[in-house]
């Protein structure tokens, strides 16, 4: 029985697609200089996926800018949650750091894009450093919150029964936090997105946002669609993925909150 | 042992945070002094602060740094105002109207995953590189936290409320202006401070790419001219504009959050 949210859903996209093939299409309404209709959407796919637009086909491209975020994503969420950790734990890091940090935070991420090319040209290595300036900050916020907020009671209880120091960061400290970091984890990876799509624009050979850049310089609305709509899925499949392994990983945390909250 | 219990007194922590800053611009400085790293590409900080200081009066890239700003800031409070003229009210009533929020949600759902800057192309195609492209791009990337924000606000109303105040015949602006916006403006605020902050972020992208001024056109015309002093002063000057905004914007909100009460968007 599908719920009535489904059912309004399911309406509302088949009306907005209709609408989309009647503007573009018999009505005329919507010049197919400004905006392609489905049939031409479709052309630019097929053209993409077999000849190839920008230099490769549809799936190098995607694999490229995939793989980038990945990357990209893995080096400052480590980095990130790795720093953060030590900052949570022990206050001296912490205020080592932080005179830095706060420095650093304020600075949009991608206006670090042209002293990125400056020193890395437009290598995937500058792609990996620009999402890290604007990956790693919400990765470290976050898990630096999450060990602080750890109910005190909850590591003295492990230090009386005299807990070895790694367990105590792999057995309590870690897991307590895991909830906040994936928080931070989330936020990342909308932002490695953000950032590469950015840094791919400005200079790349392959990728997603190249191929809307070459799209942008030949006017070929079409293909921008493609490029548009292989943003938001693979956006999409990305952030799915990063709640799965959530879901895999905190499988157990209600019982952790029952715990803490007792 | 037990570290995160170690509380540090004022002194400790100003003196670790000064050893922490001392060693960020000892090891830059002396890359950028010795050698070791071109000054081409990593200027000292000194040279970079003395750029900042000249590109106040001397143009660069066709404007000074005050006219690029002053270009940049008037985009970005175009397309800012744009995403809470749209966002906040259709927030509100997506929070409100069952029926509006069924029908916006997919649609918003659908097109949240599309990172901002993916709409520089259409937005160039549709509305130019002058004003009305990078007014977009903002727009894309501040309206989702708007609406979020007075969505979440607008859910957020007790019911008991509105039920007393109904049964109590409260007319329905009153209800409006008495009940259901007050209840919602905390977390509106708090969705306009990401906004604000997003929006920023957007706009040094999309002068990145599309405008011939502003101060990421500066940045990327510097970058071509391989003029790393001017790239990293840009890096600053944003910087320094985007802590502004932050800094009145929580200021805006602490004021609104005592008037209103605590109610957040953590709830």
């Amino acid at each position: 029985m599908p719920s009535r949210r489904g059912i309004v859903a399911v309406l509302t996209s088949a009306a907005l697609i209709a609408l989309w093939a009647w503007a573009t299409g018999p009505s005329g309404i919507i010049s197919p200089v400004r905006f392609p209709s489905p049939p031409l959407v479709w052309e630019a796919l097929v053209q993409v996926s077999t000849v190839g637009f920008g230099g490769a086909t549809l799936p190098v491209h995607i694999v490229t800018s995939v793989a980038l975020v990945i990357e990209g994503f893995l080096v400052a969420a480590g980095t990130g949650t790795v720093l953060g950790l030590a900052m949570g734990w022990d206050r001296r890091v912490a205020a080592i750091v932080n005179p830095i940090f706060q420095l650093i935070r304020p600075i949009p991420p991608l206006s670090w894009i042209p002293l990125v090319i400056l020193w890395l040209g437009f290598d995937n290595s500058a792609k990996i450093l620009v999402i890290w300036f604007a990956a790693f900050v919400p990765a470290l916020i976050n898990t630096q919150t999450g060990v602080r907020d750890i109910p005190e009671h909850l590591v003295e209880a492990a230090y009386m029964l005299g807990t070895p120091r790694w367990r105590l960061l792999w057995g309590i400290v870690i897991p307590a936090a895991l909830p906040t970091i994936f928080t931070g984890l989330r936020l990342s990876l909308q932002a490695s997105w953000t950032t590469l799509v950015a840094a791919e624009l400005v200079g790349s050979f392959y990728g997603l946002g190249h191929i809307l850049n070459e799209a942008q310089q030949s006017v070929y609305p079409g293909m921008i669609f493609v490029g548009m709509a292989a943003v938001g899925l693979f956006g999409w499949l990305t952030t799915v993925a990063l709640a799965f392994i959530e879901s895999r990983v905190l499988a157990w945390h209600p019982s952790v909150r029952e715990l803490v909250s007792a | 042992m037990r570290n995160r219990a170690l509380r540090l007194s004022a002194s400790a922590r100003g003196g670790l945070g000064l050893l922490g800053l001392a060693g960020f611009f000892g090891i830059w400085t002396a890359c950028s002094v010795t050698g070791l790293v071109s000054a081409t590409f990593l200027p000292d900080p000194v040279s970079v602060i003395a750029r900042l200081i000249t590109l106040l009066d001397n143009p660069y890239a066709g404007y000074t740094l005050p006219e690029h700003l002053t270009a940049s800031f008037f985009r970005y409070g175009s397309g800012l105002l744009l995403a809470t003229g749209i966002g906040l009210p259709l927030g509100l009533l997506m929070g409100w109207f069952r029926l509006i929020d069924d029908i916006i949600t997919p649609v918003f759902d659908g097109l949240r995953f599309i990172a901002p800057l993916a709409w520089v192309p259409f937005a160039a195609l549709w509305f130019g590189t002058g004003l009305g492209g990078p007014v977009l791009i903002i727009f894309t990337g501040a309206f989702p936290p708007v609406l979020i924000g007075a969505y979440r606000g607008a859910r957020l109303i007790d019911p008991q409320l509105v039920e007393a105040a109904r049964m109590l015949g409260t007319p329905h602006h009153r209800m409006l202006t008495e009940i259901l916006l007050p209840d919602a403006v905390p977390s509106i605020v708090s969705g306009l401070r990401v906004a604000a902050g997003l929006g920023w972020q957007s706009l040094i992208g999309a002068e990145l790419i599309v405008v011939s001024s502003g101060v990421g056109y500066m940045m990327v015309q510097a970058q071509s001219a391989v003029s790393t002093r001017t790239v990293m002063a840009g890096i600053i000057a944003v910087g320094l504009v985007g802590s502004a905004i932050d800094f009145l914007l929580r200021l805006g909100e602490g004021a609104v959050r005592q008037r209103y009460g605590v109610l957040g968007p953590s709830k």
